[in-house]
Formats: C-alpha cells, structure tokens, sequence
C-alpha cells in the first residue's frame, strides 16, 4: 500500500512539474511574434520575415566559448539557408549587469568584426529566452512556416562536436532544416549539449 | 652507474610531482561514481575553467571538502574536453587554485548521447550539481550557480 501511495506521488509530482515547464514552447508550437532590437539600431519581429519559409533562430552571445567556438559555424548556416528561405536569426539574452561583455554596444562591435549576415537582437528583458525556454548559449530553434505562423520544428545543438568542426558527424540543424525544405519530417528533432547557461537577471 | 642512480634518486620527486592533479574518466566510471553503494553523500559539480559562474562557486565545493566532520564526498568533474582536447590547461588551474577536491576530467564525444544518462533534468548548461545519497539512491539536482545556503538545502534534502 506504501509503495502505491509512493508511485500515486510519483505521478503527482510528475505532472505538477511537466505542468510548470508547460509554459515553454514545445516542439510543433506555434511562437508568438516579438520585438526586439537588432544591432543595425532598428527593432525586428517575426512578422518582419514574409517571404521566410521559416527562421533558424539562435539564443547567442559574445562571451560564452562554446558561441565563439561556433561562431564561424553560424556565419556558414546563414550563408547556406537565407537564400533557400532560411535566415539565421541570433538573440542574445544575456543580462549585462551578470556579463557586461553582451551589452548591446558590444553586440553591435561583435557583429561588425565577425562580419555577421544575419540579425542579432538584444532580448533585454530576458522575455524572448524565457517564452522559448531557452537554457543555454547557442541554443537553437529552428522554426517552420505555417500559414502566417511559425511553429518550433527542431530544438537544441547545432552539430555534435563543439571543439572540432570537421569531427562533427550528426549536423542537427543543417538535416533539419534541409528536411523541411523538402517537405519530410524532421527526423532529430531534440538534442543537448555542453554549453555556457544564459545569464539571468539577479532576482 | 653511481651517478645514474643519483640523477633518478634527484628526479624521483620531479617524477612524482608530475602526475597529473586530475584524472580522466568515461561515462561508465561517472555512472558508477553516481551509483556506488556508500556511506556518503556524492557532490558531483560538473564545471569547466572557461565557465565563470563555475570557477566562481568552486571554493563553496572545496570549502564542503575540506568539512572534515561530515560524511559529504566532493567531485569537480570538468567538461573541458569538451571544447579542447588538451587537459593541460585543467591540470594548471587544479594546481594554481590548489583545489584538493577530487578533479575528474570527462572524456566523452557527441554529448546528446550522455547528458541524459547523467540526468534528464540537465540541459548541458554549466555549472551543475548532482548529488546522491548513496546509501539511499535518492538524487537530487540543480542546474546554474549555488550559493552556500542552496547548496547546503540540497544536501540537506536528500539526507
């Protein structure tokens, strides 16, 4: 009887905490359209992106090592999907305060040395990275066009072998995305990796 | 001859102080640090030296290490490897910082297979806290930077 009543609160506490996880988007859910600021000084939404077939969207940063260490890799990404209807889109939700080299003045200087293609946003109220549930930097969304909607296809890593580039042998968002672009499933549509948390406001 | 053995007799200590202040390990000898039928509470803190946050909170770590009294056993296992395949710059941070905590270093590729044999509730983000009783199996873990008060809650949780 013990023991049921131990599994009865197994259960309970279960659903309780998959209930407060609940608010994050889930794969297949549709994303609320934002507005942030984007380093060229002018605010961006999702809206914004009409002709998209969908958006790789990246939760980044300046100063993590694992953002530096695919820095180039994200650079490469843009340059492979923008043109088949794909941008890369990064925000950094870092807070300032906790990492002062991801203030958005930093943000405008990292993207002009990198020569970044792509939008990188400012999440200054952390809103973005909380609505999504993102933990870590890069952490990646991919998102697939539904009518005037996007709705979360892929969430996770970019690849599987930080250090080393060519090592990689699963490339998670380029089989994602290049699976949506020709209309099959998503076939990984989950996976995690080492990475630097993203840097909360202090409460 | 004699002089040979002088020059080995001169260099052991040398010899000795290079090993190295930190072991590498596999998954399979983290998993049975986490499984291993003890006395003791197992602080497993997963850091790195290029993680802030991490280097931050490490002397809260060492600090319940060095608590000779209590039954808590502390392992820093770094994910270095992770991003650089040279252990060096860990083996110069332990002996820097003179961390006396036992130092693992993980030596495993293609992360999404082994975060969640580690624990479902870790996204991979650094740093994080897993501690076990081991008596008990009873686990418990925290993903982000401890204070001292959280860090003694989650201990005193599994208890």
């Amino acid at each position: 009887m013990k023991f049921l009543k131990s599994i009865a609160l197994m259960f309970f506490v279960g659903t309780m905490m998959s209930a407060t996880t609940a608010d994050n988007y889930g794969l297949g859910d549709t994303v609320a359209d934002f507005k942030l600021k984007n380093v060229d000084g002018k605010s961006l939404s999702l809206s914004d992106f009409k002709n998209a077939k969908g958006i790789i969207l990246i939760f980044d940063c300046n100063t993590c090592p694992f953002s530096k260490a695919y820095n180039e890799r994200i650079i490469a990404l843009d340059k492979t999907f923008s043109g088949k209807g794909f941008p890369v889109v990064a925000i950094n939700s870092n807070d300032p305060v906790v990492s002062p080299g991801d203030s958005y003045d930093e943000m405008v200087k990292h993207a002009k040395s990198k020569g970044y293609t792509f939008p990188y946003l400012f999440d200054e109220t952390q809103s973005v990275a909380k609505a999504f549930g993102a933990t870590n930097t890069p952490h990646v969304f991919v998102l697939n066009r539904d009518g005037d909607k996007f709705n979360v296809a892929y969430i996770g890593a970019i690849d599987n072998n930080a250090r080393d580039e060519a090592g990689a042998d699963k490339k998670y968002v380029e089989d994602a995305v290049n699976a949506l672009l020709e209309g099959k499933d998503v076939s990984t549509t989950k996976t995690k990796a080492i990475g630097c948390t993203i840097k909360w406001k202090n409460a | 001859m004699k002089k040979l053995f002088l020059t080995a007799i001169l260099l052991l200590p040398l010899m000795v102080a290079a090993q190295p202040p930190a072991k590498i390990i596999k998954l399979k000898d983290l998993q049975n640090l986490m499984t291993s039928k003890s006395d003791s509470i197992q602080v497993i803190n997963f850091w790195a030296t290029w993680c802030g946050p991490c280097v931050k909170e490490l002397p809260l770590f060492e600090k319940l290490n060095n608590n000779g009294t209590s039954n808590v056993k502390v392992s820093l296992v770094s994910l270095d490897l992770d991003l650089d395949p040279n252990p060096e710059k860990v083996y110069k941070f332990v002996t820097r910082k003179n961390l006396k905590s036992e130092v693992l270093i993980l030596d495993e590729q293609d992360p999404n297979s082994w975060i969640d044999k580690i624990d479902p509730r870790w996204s991979g983000a650094l740093p994080a806290t897993l501690i076990v009783n081991t008596k008990t199996g009873k686990r418990t873990f925290f993903e982000g930077e401890v204070d001292e008060e959280k860090l003694n809650n989650l201990i005193t949780a599994i208890q």
